[in-house]
């Protein structure tokens, strides 16, 4: 167990040094968010304060939705271009612990969107950033961030298994960020849309961080984005290892 | 039983080609392979690129599943016992792929050591003992994208090295590598052996080949046309005459004419700087000098000499036939 921690802390601090070495991602990072945000701000302006905190929040965690999907699959890629995901499977720790790292670190890089879109709304656009229950606010952020790694993990184990399922991960940025009711409430959208929404963690991370934020009860939706990034980890970590095998078979860890 | 078993061996990767209509086309990159690789010992894998060398260490790494065929390491088998297998082994490739370079060398070797399982108490005394043998103490703290392609290289077998495992898969480790950093690394790789391990060591260079192995095999075509040691590979052309001629602009028809030529059993073309250097093997005792000078017609000649066969001979010989 305590082996396991380890392995998972230090894979994630490894990671997230990478990612905040590179200068290049690092503008876009800092620039990408913001753009958002700043959409988000304006076609909210002409509502109520109350409506440009809610833009504020929502595009405060699309950024670490987009960190995470899009990011992944480009990082499997890289991976997959460098030689060291081969190495990484060939390596006897579980590919499952190796994996779940890189996520979470993408989506802990995603935070800093998060933290930026609220600081930008606040100068450029004066919107007053009010939190009912800090604590439960300070525990459903973080919940949120590690559900959508959990999240980024099972697509990431896809991104394994198929060499070109990384444009996945593009194809379902924005999609995720219309049907988690990031900046559009869930209610405008059809019924059979709601299913899809309950399936996907963010949609309850983001009530939650709203609900805490409004002084709501964000305790039932922070439990359920919890309970779906385990119940994504337990699907992960059960398909990895048949993913890997099939990844073997059909030669596709390598580009060479 | 020895350390490494291959036997019958066989991979086929599948392709598709076409737009509209996807036509499947099959490879056969390996075609029932059978070697064995006694504790202790450093085997070569020899053979000219797309010969087969990287898909057999992958599917002996594990990385691959072999289409037929079956093979061990340490008795345990590779797709069934893969978990068992990859905590004894290292691998080790060549070529700038492999490393996370925008982080230091010390950074790389801690989270494969986190990996394999390097206990913690362990991990700092095991990194710097490897860095001082590879020669990279001191330089431990730079960015990987900064090191010279040796010095990549050199890391490549700390990381290979960490868990200290008792066999490790060399595939072409000094490809790249400038004369004085592969010397280096020769010298490390025969560090490997006397320290008790088993070496699988892929290469095309038959000077390191001859200079390190144990024993060889010699692939072509995904089959192995030759297995022995340095000296047995070596006996097959032993019967032979080398001529090298040192040419000039040499083109294409005067080399099909001078290896259509009567007693000339292979011609092989080595590029140096300028020059065209024609080695033709040819039986003992059969003089062809000045016809071969004739046939090449008025190709600008320099040095010619007759010499012994070497290593580097036999495989041309080997490999040539078969391709």
């Amino acid at each position: 167990m305590r082996r396991t921690a380890r392995l998972l802390g230090m894979g994630w601090l490894f990671h997230v040094k990478m990612l905040t070495r590179s200068s290049f991602n690092g503008v876009l990072g800092i620039v990408y968010p913001l753009f958002f945000a700043t959409v988000a701000f304006f076609m909210y302006r002409a509502g109520s304060p109350d409506a440009l905190f809610y833009a504020s929040l929502g595009a405060s965690v699309m950024g670490v939705w987009a960190a995470t999907s899009t990011a992944a699959g480009a990082a499997l890629q890289r991976e997959r271009w460098h030689g060291t995901l081969e190495l990484l499977v060939a390596a006897p720790a579980h590919f499952a612990l190796v994996l779940l790292p890189v996520t979470i670190a993408m989506a802990t890089i995603g935070l800093y969107s998060m933290v930026s879109t609220l600081v930008w709304g606040r100068l450029l656009f004066g919107i007053h950033i009010h939190v009912e229950h800090w604590l439960l606010f300070c525990l459903s952020v973080p919940a949120t961030v590690v559900a959508i790694g959990m999240l980024g993990f099972l697509l990431a184990v896809s991104f394994v298994r198929y060499r070109t399922a990384w444009a996945l991960g593009n194809l379902l940025e924005y999609p995720v960020w219309l049907i988690c009711g990031f900046l559009v409430p869930l209610t405008f959208f059809p019924d059979w849309v709601r299913p899809i929404s309950w399936a996907l963690a963010p949609t309850w991370g983001m009530q939650a961080i709203r609900q805490s934020a409004q002084g709501g009860t964000p305790i039932p939706d922070l439990l359920v984005c919890v309970g779906l990034g385990l119940l994504y980890t337990t699907i992960g970590v059960v398909v990895v290892d048949r993913f890997l095998r099939a990844a073997r078979a059909r030669a596709v860890l390598s580009l060479t | 039983m020895g350390a490494i078993q291959a036997r019958d061996l066989v991979r086929t990767y599948k392709t598709s080609t076409g737009i509209f209509r996807r036509r499947g086309v099959e490879v056969q990159a390996v075609r029932g392979v059978s070697f064995e690789v006694a504790d202790g010992e450093l085997f070569g894998l020899l053979g000219p690129n797309g010969a087969g060398k990287t898909t057999t260490i992958k599917m002996l790494i594990t990385l691959l599943i072999p289409t037929s065929g079956s093979a061990s390491v340490l008795g345990y088998d590779v797709v069934k016992d893969a978990h068992e297998v990859r905590k004894r082994i290292g691998y080790v490739f060549g070529g700038d792929r492999g490393l996370y370079e925008r982080l230091s060398a010390l950074d790389n070797l801690r989270y494969f050591a986190e990996l394999y399982a390097v206990p913690p108490a362990e991990q700092k005394r095991r990194i710097a003992e490897l860095l001082d043998l590879v020669g990279l103490a001191g330089r431990e703290k730079e960015r990987v994208e900064g090191y010279s392609r040796g010095m990549r290289q050199r890391l490549h077998i700390a990381r290979g090295l960490l868990h200290d495992p008792p066999v490790v898969f060399l595939d072409e480790p000094t490809i790249g590598v400038d004369p004085v950093g592969a010397r280096e690394l020769r010298r490390t790789i025969a560090g490997l052996t006397e320290a008790g391990k088993t070496v699988l060591l892929t290469t095309h260079y038959m000077f390191e080949a001859d200079d390190l192995c144990d024993r060889m095999a010699v692939i072509a075509k995904g089959e192995i046309v030759a297995e022995g040691t340095p000296r047995d590979l070596k006996a097959i052309v032993a019967d032979r005459t080398v001529i090298e001629i040192e040419t000039f602009g040499v083109d294409e028809d005067a080399v099909e004419r001078v290896r259509q030529a009567d007693g000339v059993t292979s011609v092989s073309i080595e590029e140096r700087d300028q020059a065209q250097v024609l080695h033709v093997q040819s039986p003992a005792g059969t003089e062809l000098t000045q016809r071969l000078l004739a046939l090449l017609g008025t190709t600008r000649i320099g040095r010619v000499a007759v010499r012994e066969p070497t290593l580097e001979d036999a495989y041309v010989a080997l490999v040539g036939r078969d391709a």
